[in-house]
């Protein structure tokens, strides 16, 4: 007889699962779970860097955060840039990439070559290709910089836009409105690049739709309007959390923050400091996301 | 009886009157419903003509705005000098010359970065898929403690921006010597910086580039495949490893083929592990174009940035097309296996 004790299914399956997830397990402790203490910790103390590579560490409590938050030269500037720019971008990008999504999922000829089009900005995006044509533009405005040559190339011909502006501003709307928009129209291109992946996503949440309910909007004669806000909108309502999660990080890691906090770290040293910025950056980030998915779950509707 | 013969003829007559009426207004009635539908039809077929023009305005103009700067770039790549001096020249060079791939090429070293890169990127492609697959499998057909805190986690990194980490992940690989066992055999931590390999560890640990957004989107595809199958080969006799590697994977197709997209896109045009891990640039071509212009300014002597740009140009058409051309081999597969993978919900 066996006086081994067998282990039951149940238990046989979850320790497979556990070794399924292992690898992910190990890797999260390693480099996530562990990057993130020593994060905080840095985050609270001088480095000094040591000749034989090493670094030492003297624990400096809140200083560096105090540093960056008040007498750091432009720290605060560009985080709230970079949160503002955010907050104006993502609804736009969402709305957008929804918009499309929808014009995309109708059945027309050409509609892969448009779909293939539109997952372009994707590949074209890469900071190194805009870098090396952002470097071509700077030479060729002969050494000024990019924002003197941005002016040049604005005066150089093209709209008056001031005459519109006038034109809307005669209209009595609301300054801060009439603002919003212009930025919208001026950010067109970076609002198509960036919308690539999720008007994707969006297609893909489209073609979920159960036809069934589209059919039963039309025989009780829902209107199109109606059929996309009481049909469409709610179902696909959850991918717009997943949208929004996505659009914020990747505004972010694209933003100046990062470029800010990377800079300093590697070219003036102070990776104390870096590390502070990166935490004081990565917390209002989270902030953003709690609040603007607390506020759309809210909304949120799930079908099953 | 007599009272009905004798009305007959006048009933008839008004018999016949009243029939005729009638047909009349039936005909009436019938022009009126064909007129109706008539215009209905057109009312429609308008509407819908409107919309497919509407339509068409709008997607040409947003593919105008996607398009038109690759286009500006690809048709100065074949400017000769001539062309570029003269302002009379727009798009259509009159003088065409492929001297700028030459030269491009070469300083580029293009063949063998290429090389150098689609390798790396494959593989790390390969890994990618299959150690996220996993992590994913596992996570939505097994139950084991704290799973909900487990996934929570995955959640986490996927928000959680890589640049917050970067500084221990940069100590962490200079020094490497993970519980001490590397020191143990060498006598000494090693440093893997300037080197590949922190991205191929990362990698095969499931925290590579983007690799929380992969695990999420195969946890949710497994989650929507059918049970039975498994039980079928279950009840068969299969291990759990058979199974996952011989039914899972294989019906995973479209959620494969797109984490392998997202994933060679991202992977090669990656900088920021590069610049962080100093990832050599025959490596990461994608890092070598950004030092092209100034190569080519000191090393050819093109000092004017009218003719040095173009050189760049030309460039950035090399260092794309190759990923250009295995997206457009893919992209439909590619969309189809979005549409039914686990991206959604």
């Amino acid at each position: 007889m066996r006086t081994k004790r067998r282990l039951t299914l149940m238990q046989k399956r979850a320790i497979v699962g556990l070794l399924f997830i292992s690898p992910w397990l190990i890797g999260f402790l390693i480099f996530y779970a562990r990057s993130l203490f020593m994060t905080i910790q840095f985050s609270m103390s001088d480095v000094a860097v040591k000749e034989n590579g090493g670094y030492s560490l003297t624990f400096a409590g809140i200083s560096n955060f105090k540093y960056a938050l008040t007498a750091h030269g432009t720290f605060k500037q560009v985080l709230t840039t970079s949160l503002g720019n955010m907050l104006v971008d993502v609804p736009l990008i969402i709305f957008f990439s929804l918009f499309m999504g929808v014009l995309l999922n109708k059945k027309f000829k050409g509609r892969t070559l448009v779909r293939a089009i539109f997952f372009l900005p994707v590949i074209m995006n890469s900071e190194a290709i805009q870098g090396a044509i952002q470097m071509t533009r700077q030479m060729m405005a002969g050494g000024l910089n990019p924002a003197n040559a941005e002016v040049m190339e604005s005066m150089s011909g093209g709209v008056n836009i001031d005459y519109y502006l006038e034109l809307f501003r005669d209209l009595a709307l609301p300054d801060g409105l009439l603002d919003y928009i212009i930025g919208a129209v001026a950010r067109i291109n970076d609002i198509i690049t960036a919308s690539g992946v999720q008007i994707v996503i969006f297609i893909a949440a489209l073609q979920a739709v159960p036809p069934a309910l589209y059919e039963v909007a039309k025989i009780e004669g829902a209107t199109g309007y109606e059929t996309f806000w009481k049909v469409t909108f709610p179902m696909v309502s959850p991918l717009i959390i997943t949208n929004i999660v996505y659009t914020v990080v990747d505004s972010f890691i694209n933003s100046d923050v990062v470029q800010l906090a990377y800079d300093t770290a590697f070219t003036d040293q102070k990776y104390g400091l870096s590390s502070s910025m990166s935490l004081l950056s990565t917390v209002a980030v989270c902030v953003v996301l709690v609040v603007a998915c607390g506020l759309i779950s809210k909304k949120t509707f799930y079908y099953n | 009886m007599e009272l009905v013969t004798k009305t007959k003829p006048t009933a008839e007559g008004k018999a016949k009157h009243l029939l005729n009426q009638g047909n009349d207004v039936i005909r009436h009635m019938k022009e009126d419903k064909q007129f109706a539908n008539d215009r209905k039809k057109v009312i429609t077929k308008s509407k819908s003509f409107l919309f497919t023009l509407f339509r068409l305005v709008i997607i040409v103009g947003i593919c105008y705005v996607i398009i038109g700067p690759l286009i500006g770039i690809i048709s100065k790549s074949f400017f000769s000098q001539e062309d570029s001096y003269n302002p009379m020249v727009y798009l259509f060079p009159i003088a065409p010359t492929l001297e700028r791939y030459q030269k491009a090429i070469a300083r580029l070293n293009y063949w063998k970065v290429l090389l150098n890169a689609l390798v790396y990127v494959l593989t790390l492609m390969a890994l990618q898929v299959l150690v996220c697959s996993m992590v994913g499998y596992g996570f939505a057909r097994f139950q084991f403690p704290l799973k909900k805190i487990l996934f929570a986690c995955v959640v986490v990194m996927i928000v959680i921006p890589t640049h917050t980490i970067m500084l221990p992940l940069y100590v962490t690989f200079r020094k490497f010597d993970p519980l001490g066992l590397v020191s143990l055999f060498t006598g000494g931590s090693v440093s893997l910086l300037k080197k590949v390999t922190p991205m191929y560890i990362m990698t095969a640990l499931g925290c590579g580039l983007r690799s929380g957004l992969y695990i999420y989107i195969f946890n949710q595809f497994f989650r929507g495949l059918p049970k039975e199958i498994e039980e079928a080969a279950f009840v068969d006799g299969a291990g759990m490893w058979y199974t996952y590697f011989r039914i899972m994977l294989v019906n995973a197709i479209p959620s494969v083929i797109t984490v392998s997209i997202f994933s060679l896109v991202w992977q090669y045009n990656d900088t920021f592990y590069a610049k962080l891990f100093l990832i050599s640039p025959n490596v990461a071509i994608s890092k070598k174009i950004t030092t092209l212009q100034a190569t080519i300014q000191s090393v050819d002597k093109v000092l004017d940035p009218t003719v040095a740009q173009l050189y760049v140009y030309a460039g950035i058409v090399l260092v794309i097309l190759p990923i250009i051309l295995i997206y457009i081999a893919l992209q439909k597969k590619f969309i189809e296996g979005v549409e039914r993978s686990g991206i959604v919900g």
